[in-house]
């Protein structure tokens, strides 16, 4: 057998997985759709003594919407999202993202909350849920609350939720009309983590840009929000000249991204400068 | 070691009871417990799609799902694509005429990834073909032929010979 032996809750309600983690703190993981989990206890790279299976708590598989927002249960599987027309009109970007994500096969079991509570850098709903200023909706021992997703990743696979905590629900506010958005990434297969991407949403008024979000993923130990870069944007008539240019200034001044035998940090942080262009002129192709 | 759990499941039809460790994975279950080796474990960490199935219609990896999660799940694995009375199905039929298949390792995981796609797309574009077959691995036939074999398939399922 590949993973090393555990004890194995599946608790069918929040309360009761809350409390399952309360009991066991630091030796239990949580295990959602198991598409990242699963892989680590079989290498043993992870080995947890508990391992809580929410794969049967009621109630926390949805996708609503909720006044501007779509509000999606943590336990929806990523292929839900995917063919749910709802996401596909009211956030287009949360859409083309879901399908980057591995293959249907993964898809199938992956679930949303579990990505974002992984917090791979390299992952798209992580990046997509900080460029759409996602809301995490959190239960724990001390009740709910909501963290955005500014505040929620800490570090690679780290996130501010607490070990008795449980991610339940991702807010996702509607895309506005007239948004420009894309997702761009590089993968040494259709598939595969990406080496590097770029998400980018984009307003335009009046030919000026009005407001600009410029996101990145797998090039740090968090998606990274490129704030320079948004700030270059904003008010500006945006054409191929100042888009390149955002893209050079990226390539030059984000910090070295890891290197692994797929590619060298120098590549990863150049792919980053020209995704992030290609981002930019696709999301301004849909600006209207 | 952790307590060993009873869980029932349906497999192609037939109702099984299996007595489990936590830690056993779906594909080791099948095949070491219930005897069905016709789903192959390859990379064993939910990359090369050898051990696919279908878990109440969904094409899912049997290696990185634990046999415990199977408990009131109906699965269809290629044991289930033929006949009991061993007709094969159209998509079987496809990778013969088609040369689907060389050593046969990864086949009976992109049959069942293949089966899910022809389920609910049954004209499906080769976009949408290769989207499906991209979730697993050939290292031998080349995926040409897969890709020449699943048009087939759906021709055949669209027109079953009168």
């Amino acid at each position: 057998m590949k993973p090393a032996s555990f004890e194995y809750f599946a608790p069918t309600s929040v309360a009761d997985a809350v409390s399952l983690l309360q009991e066991h703190g630091l030796e239990a993981k949580l295990l959602a759709g198991g598409q990242s989990l699963v892989p680590l206890l079989n290498m043993r790279l992870a080995r947890p003594t508990v391992v809580i299976d929410v794969n049967r708590v009621d109630g926390l598989s949805y996708v609503r919407e909720d006044g501007d927002a779509l509000a999606i249960g943590a336990m929806t599987h990523q292929r839900e999202v995917e063919r749910a027309e709802l996401v596909q009109r009211v956030n287009p970007l949360l859409h083309a993202a879901t399908r980057l994500i591995g293959h249907p096969q993964i898809r199938n079991r992956g679930t949303v909350g579990g990505s974002i509570a992984h917090a791979d850098p390299a992952a798209e709903l992580p990046a997509v849920a900080l460029a759409l200023d996602a809301e995490m909706h959190i239960t724990g021992p001390n009740g709910e609350k909501a963290v955005p997703a500014a505040d929620f990743f800490v570090t690679y696979l780290t996130t501010t939720l607490e070990p008795a905590e449980m991610l339940t629900e991702v807010r996702v506010p509607a895309l506005p009309q007239g948004t420009g958005w894309s997702i761009q990434e590089m993968a040494r297969r259709h598939g595969d983590f990406a080496l590097a991407g770029a998400t980018v949403t984009l307003s335009m008024n009046g030919g000026m840009c009005s407001d600009a979000r410029v996101v990145l993923f797998g090039v740090g130990a968090t998606p990274l929000r490129v704030q320079q870069a948004e700030e270059r944007l904003i008010g500006e008539r945006v054409d191929a000249a100042l888009i390149s240019e955002i893209g050079r200034e990226i390539s030059s001044s984000i910090d070295e991204p890891l290197a692994d035998i797929h590619a060298t940090s120098e590549y990863r942080r150049n792919l980053a400068g020209v995704l992030t262009e290609r981002a930019l002129v696709e999301a301004l192709g849909r600006a209207a | 070691m952790a307590a060993k759990r009873d869980i029932r499941l349906t497999v192609n039809g037939v109702a099984y009871e299996a007595t489990v460790e936590p830690r056993m994975t779906l594909v080791d279950m099948l095949r070491g417990e219930l005897g069905l080796t016709g789903t192959h474990v390859g990379c064993e960490h939910g990359v090369c799609g050898a051990c696919t199935v279908l878990m109440d219609g969904r094409a899912v990896r049997s290696c990185i799902m634990l046999a415990v999660q199977a408990d009131g799940a109906d699965f269809m694995t290629i044991e289930g694509l033929a006949s009991r009375e061993g007709e094969l199905h159209p998509i079987q039929q496809a990778f013969i005429e088609e040369r689907g298949l060389q050593c046969g390792f990864c086949t009976p995981g992109f049959m069942m990834s293949i089966l899910e796609l022809l389920q609910e797309t049954p004209d499906p574009t080769d976009d949408e073909i290769k989207d499906a077959l991209g979730g697993a691995i050939c290292r031998c036939t080349g995926y040409e032929s897969i890709l020449k074999s699943v048009r087939s398939a759906a021709k055949k399922l669209l027109a079953p010979a009168s």
